[in-house]
């Protein structure tokens, strides 16, 4: 029997986290992450949450800390924000290259200056190169659902990856949606006890990280990557898995929504792809045959999934963040997908930086403004004053 | 090394270990290390690990011991070892110390070990932290005065005048009381340890693992390549440290603290701490006070400088 929690997102990943049982949780506070580990911290003091919860003095001591404990061999958890997931980037970089299953939540937020809270994905996407596994939700079922599939992911013998569940701040962080919460014991069938492939043990003492010369380092490069292909297809899998034992399904790699006869196809990640689904079913209402295909994981990107839609659709793709100097990052792996195997055209906007609000109404104008004809190849959509 | 033993025995009365035979046989610090010939990190390390034994984890940032550990796939330590981001070795050990305890392994003793610059320079925040939320675990800082590892930077250590390849003409700054820091703390254990009194630094070290707690151990470590001086003198250099009164032994248990060895003497004015300069004089990074002339105010400044931190020890810690 699963129960139905009203709550925010921050509270609904609270709730699945602990529900996934980490032996260690570090924490440190910025807005808008604050009410997810005020969550937890309250699961401790009401006894539902047994691990251990650390309150450590900076975003980079959560890191750390963390990847201590994970080299003991527990489950570990946090979440993070912003200039909180600045702060960790070089510890993002050794729990990636130390294979450690860590999973964190990152409210996307705005990186300042100047000070601003609301939503922006340039904090994680700036964060891309790390070795993490990324995912972008759109929903607090979503939250919910990624966060107890993601520990699996990152603990699979063939990903051994730390994992990071991205969602918008305010927009999902502080809203409150229904979600169903499934019983403990199915989640604990489903996400059994943590069995590590190496620890830090006494009875087997081993130096982990010590001086290593190009040729092994190249070699421990290329086996991450090689592990960010396995998990494309460990993703799947365990999407799947989750599908048949809890009857919920929000995409692998990608969630696809109404593109099989599409002859546009809009990409987008986060908070912008659950509003695009209203813009597609109003723009098919106007005889437009366009669907939506919301890129749930960033990292591993879906190339193969790309080339497919390339190979039927033109494709419009939405940034709410911007390489600068470049353009939307979203808008960039789609390109280098397509690259010599689909002859699509591809749009790219830049659009709801700094946390602007782009409504179903919005993206329907961007996407009406490439079908008529009139996009530039790159825009940045609704600044005011140009 | 028997000669100073002797000395010791007389200020160290009442300790399981008298004499450096006395202390356990087994050795974790085993062939392959890639130290530099009289490293005093090596010399330390020993004893260290004779003191706490094989249920032992050391989470090490970088620093010297990062090269000294040796190379992929090799170790010199027959412990586990997790290398961990400069400014990181207190938070790592509070997440190995969480961890273990979670899984109630809670008799391994879990020791940071970490350079000056990463204690009082880039790793004082996470220190500070661990020491704060009271984790369980002996943080020690093998203090050589300066970023050795780098190739002798100046560090927060580095005392005034002393050259290193960031201050060419002598640093212009004195050094920060790391001790005193810690002890604003108010953890359980603290001390100030020096390479060249083994003794004194295994008690010490056996005093903090039987303590529940955050513990603080500094080592004073001379470093022939960083100071300039011949491989084979880094334990009189450590013994003129504290015979000059530029390092002070002492430990600190729940606020009450204790000088020990010379130090203590040297505290309660029953010996006179020798002139500083008969210690500076064989350093090569000092060099530049004697010659071509001597600068006489430079070297009064360090003699003050020393003379004032005996007056405030002595205001502060003597009863």
């Amino acid at each position: 029997m699963s129960s139905v929690m009203i709550d925010t997102g921050n509270y609904i990943a609270a709730k699945a986290a602990v529900m996934c049982k980490p032996e260690v949780v570090a924490a440190y506070p910025i807005t808008p992450q604050t009410t997810l580990v005020e969550g937890i911290a309250k699961y401790l003091a009401t006894g539902e949450y047994k691990g251990d919860y650390i309150c450590v003095e900076s975003e980079h001591s959560v890191m750390a800390t963390l990847i201590g404990a994970s080299s003991t061999g527990v489950r570990t958890f946090t979440g993070t924000s912003s200039h909180g997931l600045l702060l960790m980037h070089e510890m993002l970089h050794w729990a990636a290259l130390a294979r450690l299953p860590i999973v964190m939540c990152n409210i996307n937020r705005v990186v300042g200056p100047g000070w601003n809270i609301w939503a922006d994905e340039n904090d994680s996407i700036s964060q891309r190169d790390t070795g993490w596994i990324q995912f972008y939700c759109s929903s607090n079922q979503e939250i919910f659902d990624t966060v107890i599939q993601s520990f699996k992911i990152a603990e699979h013998k063939n990903v051994q990856l730390p994992v990071m569940i991205n969602f918008n701040a305010f927009i999902l962080s502080h809203t409150s949606m229904p979600v169903y919460v499934p019983d403990q014991k199915d989640v604990d069938a489903f996400l059994p006890k943590y069995k590590p492939i190496w620890k830090l043990d006494v009875d087997n003492p081993i130096t982990f990280g010590n001086i290593i010369l190009p040729a092994e380092y190249e070699k421990i490069r290329k086996d991450m990557q090689d592990s960010q292909e396995n998990a494309k297809k460990i993703i799947v899998e365990i999407s799947n898995e989750f599908k048949k034992k809890f009857g919920r399904y929000h995409g692998d790699l990608i969630e696809y929504y109404k593109c099989d006869d599409a002859k546009y196809i809009l990409l987008s990640m986060g908070a912008i792809g659950a509003e695009s689904k209203v813009s597609i079913d109003n723009l098919r209402k106007e005889g437009i045959k366009i669907g939506l295909a919301r890129v749930r994981c960033f990292r591993p990107f879906p190339q193969e999934e790309i080339v497919k839609l390339g190979k039927k659709a033109d494709l419009i793709v939405i940034d709410r963040n911007i390489s600068v100097g470049m353009e939307g990052a979203l808008f960039s792996e789609v390109k280098a997908s397509l690259y010599n195997k689909s002859d699509a055209k591809t749009y790219g906007f830049i659009a709801g930086l700094g946390g602007k609000d782009v409504t179903f109404g919005d993206i329907e104008k961007m996407c009406k403004k490439v079908i008529n004809g009139k996009a530039k190849p790159v825009e940045w959509f609704g600044l005011e004053g140009v | 090394m028997v000669k100073q033993n002797l000395l010791n025995g007389l200020v160290l009365r009442g300790c399981k270990f008298l004499a450096i035979k006395d202390l356990p046989r087994q050795e974790c610090y085993i062939p392959g290390s890639a130290a530099c010939p009289g490293c005093p990190a090596t010399m330390a390390l020993r004893i260290v690990f004779k003191a706490f034994g094989k249920n032992t984890m050391m989470i090490v940032p970088a620093c010297c011991t990062a090269v000294i550990e040796s190379l992929h796939p090799y170790t010199s330590f027959d412990i586990p070892v997790m290398n961990i981001a400069f400014e990181a070795a207190a938070a790592g050990a509070s997440g190995v110390e969480a961890g273990l305890r979670m899984q109630g392994k809670t008799d391994t003793t879990v020791v940071a070990w970490a350079g000056d610059g990463g204690t009082y320079d880039i790793g004082i925040q996470a220190l500070s932290g661990a020491l704060e939320r009271g984790t369980n675990f002996i943080y020690i800082c093998y203090n050589n005065e300066i970023y050795s590892n780098t190739g002798i930077q100046r560090s927060g250590a580095t005392p005034f005048a002393a050259w290193t390849t960031t201050t060419v003409s002598g640093k212009t700054e004195f050094k920060k009381e790391m001790g005193e820091i810690v002890m604003a703390h108010h953890i359980p254990y603290s001390a100030q340890a020096c390479v060249a009194y083994p003794e004194d630094l295994f008690n010490k070290l056996v005093k903090a693992k039987n303590i529940k707690g955050p513990k603080y151990i500094e080592i004073m470590a001379p470093c022939p390549p960083g100071w300039r001086f011949p491989m084979e003198k880094t334990v009189e250099m450590g013994e003129m440290a504290v015979e000059t009164g530029a390092w002070a032994l002492y430990e600190v248990e729940d606020g009450k603290v204790t000088f020990n060895g010379k130090s203590k003497l040297i505290l309660e004015e029953k010996i006179q701490r020798k002139p500083v300069e008969d210690w500076i004089k064989y350093q090569g990074r000092f060099s530049h006070l004697f010659k071509p002339v001597k600068d006489v105010k430079r070297i009064k400044m360090i003699e003050e400088h020393i003379d004032q931190k005996w007056e405030r020890y002595r205001s502060c810690y003597l009863k």
